[in-house]
């Protein structure tokens, strides 16, 4: 039997608290106000004094408004109907389709056993030379995408979601602008990516709870498709939006903020959805990718810094590029050695060779005189910044190797590169007569 | 029987607190009873009839009124044969027993014997009608390659025991009852291989301890030489992400010259932690001849699995540690990372609405690390032999800031201190130690004064550099020079080592001294050269022929051609020692 609570005692912020008996921590209630429902769950009791947090919202909510327990925790309907949906943070409906409530699955589950767990060893091709090339995606990584607000990290993360080679992808919103999400939608729509894909989007105009609960609600969904043998690719947009929430939350409830106002477990926040990055032995794997802003550009602010500590690596995004000297995918190594045998060497020297271009720059800048070896670089670097670099380069893998072959030899001499001699042999591009 | 006589009142994330009937003590373990799941759960803090309890796992689904009991110990680890090779979670549950048991996922409460149930060939020590107190061996079994000895209950009361009853040679298994014991009062105990002690007490049962004289060898150059560890001492390693802090911590367990390796990975990446579950079988210990894992324990908390128990695991960690010393083993403990286990503290202390302190950390943070690391050291056992722990903890400082309190902590404490630098690791100088910053107080491989005086190099080539940069290579003189080039030869080729390279990934101590000697002569030189960009060609040349040296096998044909090539180079260009430098020569 379903009790209703009509006697609200306090609200603030977000919270509200009602006098229940029975009741469980985590538990999903109802809230019914002049304006609709709403889903609220309980995130602490103390005697027969239970506080919800109310996923729509307190606002307008009246100390004589209902509450009615669910008797369950939150939970998300789970299968294949949910392809080429989009839904809310507490799953309902974005578009104009039918209420799911089948096959209902629990979010926020336990952790893997990491004895279970096995070395990452397929690449994900994403068509992206910086990527592919210089900072492979693995399956079963987590990266976030380090950028400055105002960077294209939404159009890279549609751009990948179009092109990577993953059987599903799932997009979690969070804090969205409107338009990027109609933008997300309409790209997806375009490709035809769309049948293939399944959203829970949080726009900056929803409820700030609702933010909280994005990448649960994907995360969950995603393990599920993951251990039915799917290879899922999870995009998370924007996490320092979340961590934004869970600060407004922690300061609601009056938790002592630890670093510039977020509250002390912000790390283990984080690190229980990243860690849901796996690949199961025998079925499917759950691949994260997810944007971090960072604040003023500022590596140390406390999401990039608590993010970078958990994740496996990051792309820089600056500039509209991938700045190839900050990103770092920790897992390339495990995969790069099998993709074609001058992959390693040429990624190394394509790199060393862009570091050395980017110290004439500066020399240049300074007004020193230029030498020969100089002005190659310079015309290397620029090279590789418009074929390499530029996002809106589209090439696969091997291609894009050649490509870094006729780079090099547009610019230098063979024995300029400092590449292995037998891999010049083999693939340093013929002079055309 | 645990009774139940505790009912929840209220739940706050995993601190619950319960009103409680019988008397109960702090640090006891408590299970609350959801549905038919038991949370494992400890006492916190007590007021009135009000207990608060962290729960190790999630508290979704507790509710007011649900019923809690007590089991009147504290929080302890299962102790005895067995335990090494083990890959245990925080609270010392065999993980790959539960994920045979559970599947793929965590199950909550779910709780598995941590000692294996198997049969140990048992060899009695004691005699019937001895005299024995607790930690005194009553007999032996052979685990692997070591003499696991079977000992008197640590938790006894420290009175005169008598053996009333004890096994012959033979088979038993690890629960089975080996010996009766009795004490003066004529109380008598029955003793299996395997009883539990509390993780957060220190065992004790030692003569005295000792100063930490001898070197603890990793290995790895710049630690060995420069920072050395010694055996019963503490070491951290703070820096940054991607510094290479896992990676350092990853070869210092491949390499380090114990007898027995115990990781903890505290709420770190489970990859990384993979990397070593599936490395280490492969991996041949060299002084054994063994796979690695038979020295090893992996106490395994990752970051999303529940915090409480990531505070317990180092603790879990450091108690079998203090375990296999009483066997007058060398252990040591890694524990990565100690921030998330203060994190984890900070966490509850947030719970407890406790008044906090910097940066939200609790005000007892300084006590808690400096008691941890205290539980290192090198002893004197009661039957004379000498055993010792040494805790080697990374600390990842929330924006790579060194001025933070779990790091301030730690540095008060600890007998070395090994910083890692993003500068370093950005420009892929690896191990990224930077060792201008770091210090050890502990007595290295090599002698003091010349490591001094290749130091005071480092110290000067850095000051060179960051005149260059003002006044630019032509403002420089040629001495000044020729000093920067000899800090950054010292830094190629000895400060970093590569840990790809089969031969040069570990290095022994006999090599490091052979080396460094060598090294030394051109550090202490002065060469004829007179011209900045003939220094420069020669040190290039020079540091060349000791890269390609550095990868050849010790003592090899190659390796005595390398040499003489390098000798030839040198007394090409030299001229005279400089003062101090002959000195020490």
């Amino acid at each position: 039997m379903q009790k209703v609570y009509t006697q609200i005692e306090s609200i603030v912020g977000n919270v509200i608290s009602v006098r229940a008996k029975g009741v469980k921590n985590d538990e999903l209630a109802i809230v019914t106000t002049q304006s609709g429902e709403s889903y609220a769950n309980v995130i602490k009791l103390q005697g027969d004094l239970v506080s919800l947090q109310v996923f729509a919202g307190a606002t307008g909510i009246s100390t004589g408004d209902q509450v009615r327990f669910l008797n369950q925790a939150m939970k998300v309907s789970y299968s294949d109907d949910l392809l080429g949906r989009v839904f809310t943070g507490s799953g309902v409906p974005r578009d104009k389709g039918p209420e799911l409530n089948e096959n209902m699955i629990e979010i926020g589950g336990p952790s893997v056993n990491p004895a279970k767990r096995i070395i990452p060893r397929n690449m994900i091709r994403t068509g992206v030379p910086m990527i592919d090339v210089f900072n492979t995606l693995v399956e079963s990584q987590k990266l976030p995408i380090f950028s400055v607000s105002g960077e294209p990290y939404n159009q890279l993360l549609a751009r990948i979601a179009m092109q990577a080679e993953v059987d599903l992808i799932i997009l979690g919103g969070m804090g969205l602008k409107y338009d990027d999400y109609l933008y997300f939608k309409d790209t997806l729509e375009k490709s035809g990516a769309m049948s293939r894909t399944i959203m829970f989007i949080h726009t900056a105009s929803d409820p700030s709870v609702e933010c909280m609960l994005v990448p649960d609600m994907a995360l969950a969904v995603a393990e599920k498709f993951a251990i039915d043998g799917k290879k899922v690719l999870v995009l998370l947009s924007d996490m320092t939006n979340f961590a934004d929430a869970m600060k407004e939350m922690a300061i609601t409830k009056d938790q002592v903020p630890s670093n510039r106002g977020y509250p002390g477990d912000l790390y283990s926040a984080l690190a229980s959805r990243y860690e849901k990055a796996v690949d199961f032995e025998g079925a499917g794997s759950l691949t994260i990718l997810a944007v971090t802003t960072m604040p003023g550009d500022d590596v140390t602010h406390p999401v990039p810094d608590n993010t970078g500590y958990i994740t496996e690596g990051q792309y820089y995004l600056k500039g509209g590029r991938i700045e190839p000297f900050g990103s770092l995918s920790r897992l390339k190594q495990q995969v790069n050695k099998d993709t074609r045998d001058d992959h390693r060497a040429l990624m190394d020297g394509m790199i060393k060779l862009y570091a050395s271009y980017k110290e004439s720059l500066e020399k240049k800048s300074m007004g020193f005189q230029m030498t020969d070896w100089d002005e190659k670089l310079l015309k290397y670097g620029e090279l590789f910044e418009s074929k390499m670099m530029d996002l809106s380069v589209n090439i696969p893998l091997e291609e894009a190797l050649d490509l870094g072959w006729e780079i090099l030899a547009s610019c230098f001499e063979p024995n300029e590169t400092g590449l292995k001699s037998d891999l010049i042999m083999s693939r340093w591009p013929k002079k055309e007569a | 029987m645990e009774n139940m006589n505790g009912r929840v009142t209220g739940v706050n994330g995993n601190m619950v607190t319960v009103e409680f009937d019988e008397a109960i003590s702090k640090n006891e373990v408590g299970y609350i009873h959801v549905g038919d799941v038991r949370l494992k759960s400890e006492v916190i803090k007590i007021n009135g009839k009000i207990a608060s309890l962290q729960v190790f796992e999630s508290t979704s689904g507790v509710a007011v009124g649900d019923p809690v009991s007590f089991t009147n110990e504290m929080l302890s680890v299962e102790l005895g044969p067995g335990l090494l090779q083990q890959i245990y979670d925080g609270l010392q549950n065999p993980l790959p027993d539960l994920a045979k048991e559970c599947g793929f996922f965590l199950q909550r409460g779910v709780y598995m014997d941590p000692i294996p149930n198997k049969d140990w060939e048992f060899t009695p020590v004691a005699k019937v009608g001895d005299i024995v107190a607790p930690g005194d061996t009553l007999g032996t079994v052979p685990e692997g390659m070591f003499t696991h000895q079977i000992m008197v209950p640590f938790t006894f009361r420290p009175v005169d025991w008598k053996v009333v009853s004890i096994k012959k040679k033979g088979t038993y298994n690890v629960r089975e009852t080996i010996a009766t014991i009795e004490n003066p009062k004529g109380e008598k105990k029955e003793l299996t291989m395997v009883f539990s002690w509390p993780v957060k007490k220190a065992i004790k049962l030692y003569d005295e301890r000792l100063r930490p004289d001898e070197p603890l060898v990793m290995k790895v150059r710049v630690i060995d030489t420069f920072l050395p560890v010694a055996k019963g001492g503490t070491f951290c390693v703070p820096g940054p992400f991607g510094a290479g802090k896992t990676v350092l911590q990853h070869m210092e367990s491949r390499n380090a010259d114990v007898d027995i390796v115990i990781i903890a990975a505290c709420g770190e990446r489970a990859g990384e932690v993979v990397e070593v579950l599936k490395e280490f079988p492969e991996l041949v210990d060299p002084k054994t001849g063994k796979s690695l894992m038979e020295r090893t324990i992996i106490i395994c908390n990752t970051s999303s699995m529940p915090v409480a128990s990531r505070e317990a695991s180092v603790y879990t960690a450091v108690t079998m540690a203090e375990y296999y010393r009483q066997m007058g083993l060398n252990v040591l403990m890694l524990a990565d990372s100690t921030s998330r286990w203060a994190q984890a503290m900070r966490e509850m202390s947030g719970r407890l609405e406790e008044i906090p302190g910097e940066e939200a950390f609790p005000a007892y943070l300084e006590t808690r690390i400096a008691e941890f690391y205290e539980r290192a050291g090198k002893v004197r056992l009661n039957d004379g032999r000498t055993a010792s722990v040494t805790i080697g903890g990374t600390v990842s400082p929330a924006g790579g800031n060194f001025e933070e309190p779990v790091t301030q902590a730690t540095l008060k404490v600890v007998g070395a201190f090994h910083g890692l630098s993003r500068e370093r690791s950005d420009a892929r100088k690896y191990p990224a130690i930077d060792s201008l910053e770091s210090w050890s107080k502990y007595e290295g491989v090599i002698q003091s004064d010349k490591v001094e005086y290749a130091r005071s190099i480092l110290f000067r080539g850095t000051e060179v550099n960051q005149m260059m940069k003002v006044v630019g290579e032509e403002g420089t003189s040629v001495e000044d020079y020729v000093e920067y080039q000899k800090s950054e030869l010292l830094d190629s080729v000895y400060l970093q080592q590569n840990s790809f390279d089969p031969v040069d990934a570990a290095v022994i101590v006999e090599r490091q001294q052979y080396s460094f000697d060598k090294l030394f002569k051109v550090l202490a030189a002065k060469f004829k050269l007179t011209d900045k960009k003939n220094v420069r060609l020669y040190f290039n040349e020079v540091r060349q022929k000791f890269l390609d040296w550095n990868n050849v096998e010790f003592k090899s044909e190659r390796f005595k051609q390398l040499e003489g090539e390098i000798d030839d180079l040198f007394n090409k260009e030299f001229s005279s020692f400089d003062e101090a430098g002959e000195k020490l020569l």
